[in-house]
């Protein structure tokens, strides 16, 4: 069964009435990922034998039976966990994430792991050991990244919803390349005890759905305190499903002047049209400025791949994940085992990372790139105090070809630009479809204030009952 | 030429808390390999750390107790590298900002008073434990992993071997007194390394450190610095240069090996650890500390000597170990007299330790049971012949003193009215004891006591009996 | 800026990776690209700037010390490649260093 036309409260109703069985819809979940994965590859790992939690309340539990996809960076006790990576190729872990507890609390179901650049590094899906994911809209386009693998299971209707992770945009690019809705939370709202670290301080979990209320459904349910992580936030988690269905009549909306200027042609047009809409309906437009977007590419560089550099060292081929064989001596199976684990794009993260950390370079990168954060954020704070949201363009471009920018690294990078500053800030974020730029989805980003996701899932909701878009099928799933 | 010597101590004291500083395994000393691990000290995949409360506490005391000012805001930062017990191949330490810094202590060298400065002292992570196999394999255990460190970085302040013995153990004593640490060296809970450079006297520059790191004793400590000081001043006044270096103190021959030699600082990547907030640490919580801070060794020795009249020898016996002082203080406390208290632990206790080579921990002895048996000394119950009998049993088998008296009726018999007739008695048998007294002979005396403690089997209070046969000889 | 081959391989040796001799030009080459591009960063001004570490609202967390016993050594012992004994076998550290 596919989900291209089904959403939470549908699928919930459909178990509620006894339609289908929970054992069913996870038999015919992975029936149809192992058809539909042939042409996108979403998948690491499909779980055959998956089958949906015991003694279901439905009633309870909006998620209770419903096939939740993640992201394979996610630990899964007891589910084979590589973030991509061949040197994790055969971990399995003993633990489970403080988001896959709570979900087995609300007794989703799981059916396995998706596909995502290595250690979460990279735009396009196309740095994974496991192959590259395709996307549904068109089979020769990347799906974006790095939870790509993620974002093409929703779209191509594999699963209503999935979990992926952001550290500077891999949740929201890829959910306007496969013309989805995506959202990053704040910093500190989603426990982060069992994501694979990447950028410990912007890395977190998030939630990809076709639907606005289904990931306002699933982060009620993944929010929230942790005994296990020290920065994640005590407030208390408001029900997400409450903003939806407003209007959005005085709600003040900066539009970055920066952000706009990225854009042109069609791309522009799309993203215009949405803001237009928001103002026929009694929004107010500000034009504001974020003077310090030309730096937050070679700011986030800097210091995600620093604490990358320092996250990954863990993976040496002692305790756990590939050991490289025919070794003489320790500093041989450190050596062989990273330098034969890791692809190309980990490596040159962990080396930039390296180097910005190192003697001589600390003040001159990694110093001063903090120092520069905190110019970034400062820029934000000062559209809060006017504004309740900022919206724009989540990418520059719709999703580009496979193969086409995975050799210039600075050209990757840089498709990031309108991301990444809310993983500096640890601000909310969400990528909700605005329409089409040459056949392919482009997305609006909504930007918000520390732990105010509820704006953001009010203005996404807003532009999704107006521009229908979940409306349309992905074209590269037509046969 | 005259040469100036240069030390500085690096210490580090785990901390005694019941689970780790990141994770919630125990800590444990001699468990089997790994054990006592969870998935935080094995470094898998998507573990976070977080602080265990007790490890600030208690190094906020340390603090205290050397005069440190705690730093308001306080965070950890990562110490990058690689090495199996280090299996997240970084340690969370303290680097930019540790969690006090500038005390001091004072010490006394041959008469002198001295203050050494601490630099710094900052909270960190210990590591897991490698064994070094003889089949080209080292074996790791990370029990160890995570158990809490507070490194004391002293100022390079003392300019001899006997200064930086002195240094050690005042400092130990303090930390010990703070019950942070068990400060035991021979099971790892306080180590030490040190590092060492000389000077030709009137030289303002400090010459090239050594390092000396993980010495087994303090004896180790002050024998290594006395070995390089000589070593260092015989390269210097041979014309050569002493090398940046970590040498290894060799126990069988008394000399200094080198190492390795340093080509400059290790690039340790240091940066702010991001899984972690900083600390604010409130004045109210350090006040509530200070407030909790055990009685310090000083504030003791005063006591005892000025309260307790007890000798300061004897005071600083006492005050060698906490455990011993908290002994002494448990058995005044409950009744013993003071001075007695004193020549009994001070004597016959510790002879037993040394002689059995146990720790004060580890016997049978109650102070309780030692203050019950001072009381029976003093108020005549049993005579110190008999109390030695008594102390034995106690030591070795944790008997109650006083029970053990009444069964096995010890109790002194002091009663004139039972005693008189019985002097009484053995005097009318013994009329050549009469003579021989009346001549003079000293002996006889000592033969009628014996006769009356044969009769009571060693009870009869001899002070008592010896008046009582006094009085009867010169009646007769 | 410019990076050296010299410096490449010592920031390769610091994260304990290698690289043959055809990569190595070509990662010196974008990693030289990759680090002109941070160091735009320069003409920031930023005297006087405090840095950001973190965003993070929550200060001073602690967890209470209360020991949790891990139940199963074996199950924390299933992934590693070689073992012995309930040890981690790792092959001996051969020290580089010179002795004396
Ligand atoms: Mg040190
Ligand atoms: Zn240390």
């Amino acid at each position: 069964m596919n989900y291209l036309n089904e959403n939470i409260d549908s699928l919930n109703k459909k178990l509620q009435d006894g339609e289908i069985t929970a054992e069913d819809l996870a038999k015919e979940t992975v029936k149809n990922i192992k058809e539909t994965d042939k042409k996108i590859n979403a998948w690491i790992t499909v779980d055959e034998e998956a089958k949906p939690a015991e003694n279901l309340d439905f009633n309870k539990n909006k998620l209770a039976g419903i096939p939740i996809a993640i992201k394979d960076n996610i630990i899964t006790n007891g589910m084979k966990t590589t973030a991509a990576s061949h040197i994790l190729y055969n971990y399995m872990p003993v633990y489970d994430a403080t988001v896959i507890s709570k979900l087995k609390k609300a007794q989703a179901t799981f059916v396995g792991k998706t596909n995502m650049d290595e250690f979460a590094m990279g735009s396009s899906t196309e740095h994974s050991y496991y192959g590259e994911t395709h996307n549904p809209w068109n089979l020769d386009k990347v799906p974006g990244g790095s939870s790509g693998g993620s974002a093409a299971a929703v779209a191509s209707g594999e699963v209503v919803a999935a979990l992926g992770s952001d550290t500077g945009g891999s949740i929201r690019q890829p959910a306007a390349f496969n013309g989805i809705f995506g959202i990053k939370p704040t910093y500190g709202r989603v426990s982060r005890w069992g994501l694979i670290a990447f950028g410990s301080s912007l890395d977190q979990i998030g939630v990809m759905s076709k639907r606005v209320k289904d990931s306002a459904e699933v982060l009620n349910v993944i929010a929230g305190p942790d005994e296990h992580d020290a920065t994640v936030s005590e407030q208390e988690v408001p029900d997400y499903t409450s903003f939806l269905g407003q209007d959005v009549k005085g709600l003040r909306v900066a539009v970055p002047k920066e952000y706009m200027d990225a854009v042109d042609g069609e791309m522009r047009e799309v993203i215009q049209k949405q803001i237009d809409v928001l103002k026929d309906a009694g929004a107010i437009i500000n034009e504001v400025s974020l003077p310090h977007t030309k730096y937050v590419v070679p700011t986030y560089y800097i210091v995600a791949s620093s604490e990358a550099s320092s996250n990954l060292q863990r993976y040496d081929g002692i305790r756990y994940g590939y050991r490289a064989k025919d070794t003489k001596n320790l500093l041989d199976v450190y050596v062989k085992s990273r330098s034969e684990g890791f692809g190309d794009e980990v490596k040159r993260r962990i080396m930039l990372g390296s180097f910005a950390l190192s003697a001589g370079a600390y003040d001159e990168f990694f110093k001063k790139a903090a120092q520069v954060r905190t110019l970034i954020c400062r820029d934000f704070e000062k559209i809060f105090e006017e504004n309740d949201v900022i919206v724009g363009p989540t990418t520059t471009e719709p999703a580009f070809g496979i193969g086409e920018e995975i050799s210039d690294p600075i050209k990757m990078y840089n498709n990031d630009i309108l991301t990444i500053s809310a993983n500096l800030a640890g601000i909310p974020a969400g990528s909700v479809p605005a329409g089409l730029v040459d056949g392919m989805p482009a997305g609006l980003q909504i930007m918000a204030k520390r732990f105010d996701e509820g704006n953001v899932f009010k203005v996404a909701d807003f532009i999704e009952r107006n521009n229908k878009f979940y409306e349309k099928t992905p074209t590269g799933m037509e046969d | 030429m005259n040469f100036k010597s240069t030390i500085g101590l690096e210490v580090h004291f785990e901390l005694k808390t019941k689970s780790k500083i990141f994770s919630p395994s125990p800590v444990s000393y001699g468990a089997e390999a790994n054990t006592e691990t969870n998935v935080i000290d094995w470094a898998m995949p998507g573990v976070l750390p977080r602080l265990n409360k007790d490890v600030y506490r208690l190094g906020i005391m340390v603090a205290l107790a050397t005069h440190s000012h705690v730093l308001p805001v306080t965070h950890f930062d990562r110490k990058n590298y690689f090495y199996p017990d280090n299996p997240k191949a970084y340690q969370i330490t303290q680097f930019f900002q540790p969690l006090a810094r500038d005390g001091y202590i004072e010490i006394e060298v041959r008469g002198k008073k001295k203050r050494i400065g601490i630099h710094e002292m900052h909270i960190e992570e210990d590591a897991g434990k490698n064994t070094h196999g003889a089949n080209g394999y080292s074996y790791v255990d990370l029990n160890r992993q995570g158990v809490p460190l507070l490194e004391v970085v002293s100022e390079p302040d003392m300019e001899d071997p006997e200064e930086a013995y002195a240094y050690l153990t005042k400092l130990r004593q303090i930390v010990q007194f703070t019950g942070a640490s068990d400060v035991k060296m021979e099971e790892g809970s306080m180590r030490v390394d040190t590092n060492i450079s000389i000077r030709p006297a009137g030289q303002e520059k400090l010459g090239t450190k050594v390092e000396m790191k993980n010495l087994n004793s303090f004896d180790h400590v002050r024998r290594s610095l006395a070995y390089e000081e000589k070593r260092q001043q015989q390269v210097l006044l041979s014309g050569g240069r002493v090398q940046l270096s970590t040498r290894r103190f060799d126990e069988a021959t008394g000399k200094t090996v080198l190492e390795r030699v340093k080509e400059g600082d290790a690039d340790y990547r240091y940066f702010p650890e991001p899984d972690i907030a900083p600390y604010h640490i409130k004045q109210s919580w350090i006040d509530e500390i200070e407030e909790s801070l055990p009685e310090s060794p000083f504030e003791r020795r005063k006591r005892y000597v000025e309260e307790y009249g007890i000798k300061e020898y004897d005071a600083d016996v006492i005050l060698q170990t906490k455990e011993s002082s908290d002994f002494y203080d448990a058995a005044v406390a409950a009744g013993a007299d003071p001075t007695l208290a004193a020549n009994w632990l001070n004597t016959q206790v510790n002879g037993y330790l040394n002689e059995n080579q146990v720790g004060i921990a580890d016997i049978k002895l109650t102070p309780e049971h030692l203050a019950e048996m001072i009381k029976m000394i003093k108020d005549g119950t049993i005579s110190s012949k008999i109390a030695k009998k008594v102390f034995k049993e106690s030591i070795e088998n944790g008997t109650d003193p006083k029970k053990y008296v009444e069964d096995k009726g010890m109790v002194q018999l002091s009663d004139v009215s039972v005693l008189g007739p019985m002097v009484t008695k053995v005097v009318d048998d013994n009329p050549q004891s009469v003579e021989d007294f009346k001549n003079g002979k000293d002996r006889a005396i000592g033969f009628l006591v014996g006769q009356i403690m044969k009769q009571t089997r060693g009870k009869a209070n001899p002070k008592v009996v010896n008046q009582l046969l006094n009085k009867e000889l010169q009646s007769r | 800026m410019k990076i050296t081959k010299d410096e490449i391989n010592h920031v390769a040796a610091l994260s304990r990776l290698e690289f043959g001799e055809d990569e190595i030009d070509k990662f010196t080459e974008q990693m030289g690209d990759i680090i002109n591009m941070a160091h735009q960063l320069a003409e920031v001004d930023t005297e006087g700037v405090p840095e950001t570490v973190q965003v993070v609202d929550r200060e001073t967390d602690f967890r209470e010390d209360k020991p949790e016993h891990w139940e199963s050594r074996a199950e924390l012992m299933k992934n590693v490649p070689e073992k012995a004994d309930g040890f981690i076998k790792v092959p001996v550290i051969i020290d580089k260093d010179d002795n004396e």
